[in-house]
C-alpha cells in the first residue's frame, strides 16, 4: 500500500472516538480502591481500636501521606498517558510527601533514646507490613496499567512505575486501617518499602504490557 | 547566515507549520474529512524528512516508520489536548515509534541526529515517498471480513462512506464503525511485523 492511499483511508475516519480517558482512569480508580478495601478486609481486618485510633494524629497523618502521594501519582499517570505532555512539577509533588516523612521520622528519632529507636523503626509488625501493602496493591495496580493502556504512553518504564506508585498509595491508604503502627519512623521505613515494591514491579512491567 | 539567523528561520517555519497543522488537525477532529486529508499529507512529508535523517543507514524502513506513525497519529488522536503544542504530541509519537524500531532491529548503530528536540519534526518537509516495505494490503487481507470490506471499499475503489454503504447494504454508521475499528486492528497487526 501507498502512503497515499493509506492517508485517503485514515482521511475517511476524521473524527474520532469521544474522549473516554476521564470515565477510564475514574472506572480504574474506583475499581481499584473497592478492591484494595475489600482484599484488606478479607485478609487483614480494620484494627479493632480503630474508633479510638481517629483521635490520634498518627492515624490520619498516614492516610494523609498516602493519599498526597496518590494524588500526585494519579496527575503523573495520566500525564504519562500523553504524548509530549512532562510531569513538570508533578516530579515535586511526588516527592514532597515521601521527603516530609522522612524528615519527621528523623527528628523522631533523634529526640528518641537510643533504647526506644528499635522500637520505633521496626515496631511489632515490620515483617509482614511492606508485603501486605505490596499484595493488597494488585487490584489497583491491575486497574491503572488498564487505564493506561486506553492512552498513549510513549515513556514506558516511567508510566508504568507511576500506575505501581498509584496502586500502592491507594493500598496504603486501605492498609493503614489495619495497621495498628504509630511510629513515624516505621511508617517512612516500612510504608515505603511497601509502595516501592508494585512501584518497581511497574517500571519492570510497563515496557511489556504497555507497548501500543 | 550566522547561527542565529539560521535559527530564526526555523522557529518562523516551525511556528507557521504549527499552526496549520494544528488547525487542520482541529477541523479534522470535528469531522472535516479534505482538512483531516491535508493534516495528515503534509503530515507524512515532515514525518518522512524526520526518519531519513535518522535513519540513514537504514533507508528501506523510512517508509514503513512514515506508515506506522500515521496510523499511531491516527489511533491515538483522542490523546492530543488542545491546549498542547502539536509539535511535542506529534514529537514523542514519532520518537516512540523509532525507538521501538531500533530496538526491534537491535541496532547497535548510534543514532548521529540528536532526538530530543521538540521542533525538530516539523523542521523539515520530504513529499518524495519511496515504497514501502512491509506491504500493508497484505497485513489487512489478514483482518476478519467485517474489518476488512469496509476498508476495502473507501480504499480500493475510492467510494464515499455513503456509496460505500449503498453498494453494501450496510447502514453508514456501520461503514465507519468498520473502518475505524479495522484501522485499530491493523495498527495492532502492525505491532506484530517489526
Amino acid at each position: 500500500m501507498k502512503t497515499d492511499e493509506l492517508i485517503s483511508l485514515l482521511a475517511a475516519d476524521p473524527a474520532p472516538e469521544p474522549n473516554t480517558v476521564t470515565r477510564r482512569f475514574t472506572a480504574a480508580l474506583a475499581f481499584g480502591i473497592a478492591g484494595a478495601f475489600l482484599l484488606m478486609l478479607s485478609t487483614h481486618g480494620v484494627r479493632t481500636d480503630l474508633a479510638q485510633a481517629t483521635g490520634e494524629a498518627m492515624f490520619w497523618g498516614k492516610l494523609i501521606f498516602a493519599a498526597s502521594l496518590a494524588f500526585a501519582a494519579l496527575i503523573a499517570t495520566q500525564r504519562l498517558g500523553h504524548p509530549g505532555v512532562h510531569l513538570g512539577g508533578v516530579r515535586l509533588a511526588l516527592a514532597a510527601p515521601v521527603l516530609v516523612l522522612w524528615l519527621v521520622a528523623i527528628l523522631v528519632l533523634l529526640v528518641a533514646t537510643p533504647e526506644q529507636r528499635s522500637h520505633l523503626l521496626l515496631g511489632d509488625t515490620w515483617s509482614t507490613c511492606a508485603l501486605s501493602i505490596a499484595m493488597i496493591s494488585v487490584p489497583p495496580f491491575l486497574a491503572m496499567l488498564w487505564a493506561l493502556r486506553g492512552l498513549a504512553p510513549t515513556q514506558l518504564a516511567l508510566a508504568g512505575a507511576s500506575s505501581g506508585l498509584l496502586a500502592g498509595s491507594l493500598s496504603t491508604m486501605m492498609y493503614a486501617l489495619h495497621c495498628p503502627e504509630s511510629g513515624a519512623p516505621f511508617i517512612a521505613l516500612w510504608y515505603v518499602l511497601g509502595i516501592a515494591i508494585p512501584t518497581l514491579a511497574g517500571a519492570m512491567l510497563g515496557p511489556r504490557v504497555l507497548r501500543w | 547566515m550566522t547561527l542565529m539567523e539560521r535559527t530564526k528561520a526555523r522557529d518562523i517555519r516551525f511556528a507557521d507549520s504549527e499552526r496549520q497543522l494544528r488547525d487542520l488537525l482541529v477541523k479534522g477532529m470535528g469531522g472535516d474529512a479534505p482538512a483531516y486529508h491535508g493534516f495528515l499529507k503534509a503530515l507524512s512529508a515532515h514525518l518522512r524528512a524526520y526518519f531519513r535523517k535518522r535513519l540513514f543507514q537504514r533507508p528501506d524502513d523510512v517508509e514503513d516508520l512514515v506508515q506506522e506513525t500515521l496510523l499511531a497519529v491516527h489511533t491515538q488522536r483522542h490523546t492530543y489536548q488542545a491546549d498542547q503544542p502539536l509539535t511535542a504530541w506529534v514529537h514523542a509519537i514519532a520518537r516512540y515509534k523509532l525507538v521501538d524500531l531500533l530496538r526491534a532491529r537491535k541496532s547497535s548503530e548510534a543514532l548521529t541526529e540528536p532526538l530530543d528536540d521538540e521542533l525538530e519534526v516539523f523542521a523539515a518537509s520530504d513529499t518524495d515517498a519511496a515504497d514501502a516495505r512491509r506491504d500493508l494490503d497484505k497485513l489487512l487481507a489478514e483482518l476478519p471480513e467485517h474489518h476488512r470490506l469496509p476498508i476495502m471499499h473507501i480504499k480500493l475503489e475510492g467510494l464515499s462512506v455513503a456509496e460505500a454503504a449503498q453498494r453494501t447494504g450496510m447502514s453508514e454508521s456501520a461503514i465507519k464503525v468498520g473502518v475505524h475499528r479495522g484501522l485499530k486492528a491493523l495498527a495492532a497487526r502492525i505491532r506484530g511485523t517489526l
